[in-house]
């Protein structure tokens, strides 16, 4: 049902397609088309290296529907190396290792299920960093 | 701003298994005629933040209009997330200020329990950005999680210092007869209750349950003729911000209480220092520290220290959520920002039975919208 929603953000979901504005040079993400910081537009695409580090972090125990059956789970405010927050799942590690300024990096994950049959959204997770942070 | 309240209507917060979302209005409605010893207004603003995700029920203006024996009156809803209730009374000013409205009726409602579970934890989020936020799995308490945490980071802290805000909520809730928690709270228990989202726990989260409240304006000059003690609007203001977290300059300072505060204070002609209580949107113990410094009784990191020093009880230097809050009053979400409103001007009347602040003459009231996406903030002052 939901499925055409889904799809126009694949861009971003699958490769965190955001923005450059041209006026500023800020790097936005998600992308909104109006700069966040100057308010010119801002429509040129630009893919995030998916580089980052745990800006925030939570353990969600109380799940909303959809997510019920990856609780307990977390959520975080990740600090992209080129200087946007994004909110992800952290992935691929135990809650009691999580820290702020820990490096991660993007993978894509399942996001969400709608029952047995029901859709499956991938998406944009982070994970305990392989790579090293690029310099930008 | 010659506006004046004449009329306030409340119903006990709890769960309420056998009241609809329209009696629930209802009640709210013909509490607050009575009060102003009318039987009609001339338009109805419903705030309700999640009636067609829990009720399957939109065109809750005609649907209360209809039920409170009003049909013909112009009436709609006002839906701002938990601001809802805030941002109806803003509409019914805006109504009686224009001069095209004489009498005006805000009523915030909200049915929680119709629903129950996951279905609710889901809806809750509707007022975070749907695809950036809540398709990440986050949830409103998560949302606080993630404030509370940085705000430890930043300044050093423990779960146990927000304890002394839901200390003082509880302590006044306990002498509200119609405050979901009557209980009094134990320090020492706060840190160690059940997570609902780490570093969130049950005792730090406000809890949802159904609720309504209601408010009836007019201009101060009918105002007078009208009830012995009408109450003025001396200032209103809403202010938005990023609608995402992460899209914030400054992640832990909200920007649109600070700008809403500020409007507010300077049509009042008052400053904070004149302010006798402040209701805030204590959906958790974070976002009343940030509100606190928002509005500058606090500076930046500091707003947990007036808990930690027993400044923000009934006889402190600016006492704060004296029915309980949304901590322990509890939190109908879209209703939340109407009982601030109630709970201030019954203040301002002196009817607030033991909850009563002495002497109060200027009370403040600010509905926050989530994480403060919305801010509506409200200045109420004893007419002269
Ligand atoms: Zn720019």
């Amino acid at each position: 049902m939901e499925v055409s929603r889904h799809w126009r953000l694949q861009a971003q979901r699958y490769q965190l397609v955001g923005e450059t504005c041209d006026s500023c040079g800020v790097k936005l993400f998600p992308p909104r088309d109006v700069c966040l910081e100057c308010e010119a537009p801002a429509q040129e695409l630009y893919t995030f290296t998916g580089l980052g580090e745990i800006y925030s972090y939570t353990t969600i125990y109380d799940a909303p529907a959809g997510f019920e059956h990856n609780a307990p789970y977390m959520v975080a405010l990740i600090k992209l190396e080129e200087g946007p927050l994004v909110t992800a799942q952290l992935t691929d590690m135990d809650p009691s290792e999580a820290q702020i300024g820990m490096p991660v990096e993007m993978v894509t994950r399942k996001l969400r299920t709608d029952g047995e049959e029901g859709m499956i959204v991938y998406g944009y997770k982070f994970r305990p960093a392989v790579k090293e942070l690029t310099a930008v | 701003m010659n506006v004046s309240i004449i009329g306030l209507g409340q119903t006990e917060v709890k769960e309420m298994w056998d009241t609809s979302i329209r009696h629930l209005a209802w009640y709210a409605i013909e509490a607050a005629l009575d009060d102003a010893h009318i039987s009609k207004v001339d338009a109805l603003y419903v705030g309700n933040m999640l009636s067609g995700e829990l009720s399957q029920q939109n065109h809750l203006g005609a649907l209360v209009a209809d039920f409170a024996g009003m049909r013909g009156v112009e009436a709609v809803t006002v839906e701002a997330a938990d601001a809802s209730g805030g941002m109806a009374l803003r509409q019914a000013i805006l109504a009686v200020k224009s001069g095209l409205v004489e009498t005006a009726l805000a009523v915030g409602v909200e049915k929680m329990t119709d629903q129950t579970g996951s279905a609710v934890t889901a809806a809750m989020a509707y007022g975070l950005d749907a695809d950036y936020e809540a398709m990440q799995g986050l949830t409103l308490a998560g949302m606080g999680a993630l404030l509370m945490r940085r705000y430890m980071f930043e300044h050093g802290l423990d779960v146990a210092d927000f304890a002394g805000f839901s200390v003082n909520a509880h302590a006044n809730g306990a002498a509200n007869p119609l405050a979901m928690f009557r209980n009094r709270l134990k320090p020492e228990r706060f840190a160690s209750a059940p997570l609902v989202a780490d570093p969130v726990n049950l005792f730090d989260m406000a809890p949802a349950a159904d609720g309504a409240a209601a408010v009836i304006v007019t201009s101060r000059e009918k105002a007078m003729d009208m009830v012995p003690q009408p109450v003025e609007i001396a200032g209103s203001a809403v202010a938005t911000d990023t609608i995402a977290l992460h899209d914030r300059r400054d992640v832990l300072w909200l920007q649109a209480a600070a700008t809403s505060v500020q409007k507010a204070l300077a049509q009042a002609g008052v400053t904070t220092e004149e302010i006798d209580l402040f209701e805030l949107h204590d959906s958790f113990t974070v976002l009343a520290a940030l509100s606190l410094e928002a509005a500058g009784f606090a500076g930046r990191g500091e707003g947990w220290m007036l808990a930690r020093d027993g400044e923000i009880g009934r006889n402190g230097r600016i006492p704060i959520s004296t029915f309980g809050g949304l901590k322990a009053r509890g939190n109908p979400m879209g209703a939340t920002g109407m009982y601030q409103i109630v709970e201030v001007a019954r203040q301002l009347r002196g009817q607030a039975g033991e909850c009563q602040v002495e002497g109060a003459k200027v009370g403040m009231a600010q509905n926050l919208g989530t994480n403060g996406a919305t801010a509506v903030t409200h200045i109420l002052r004893v007419a002269e």
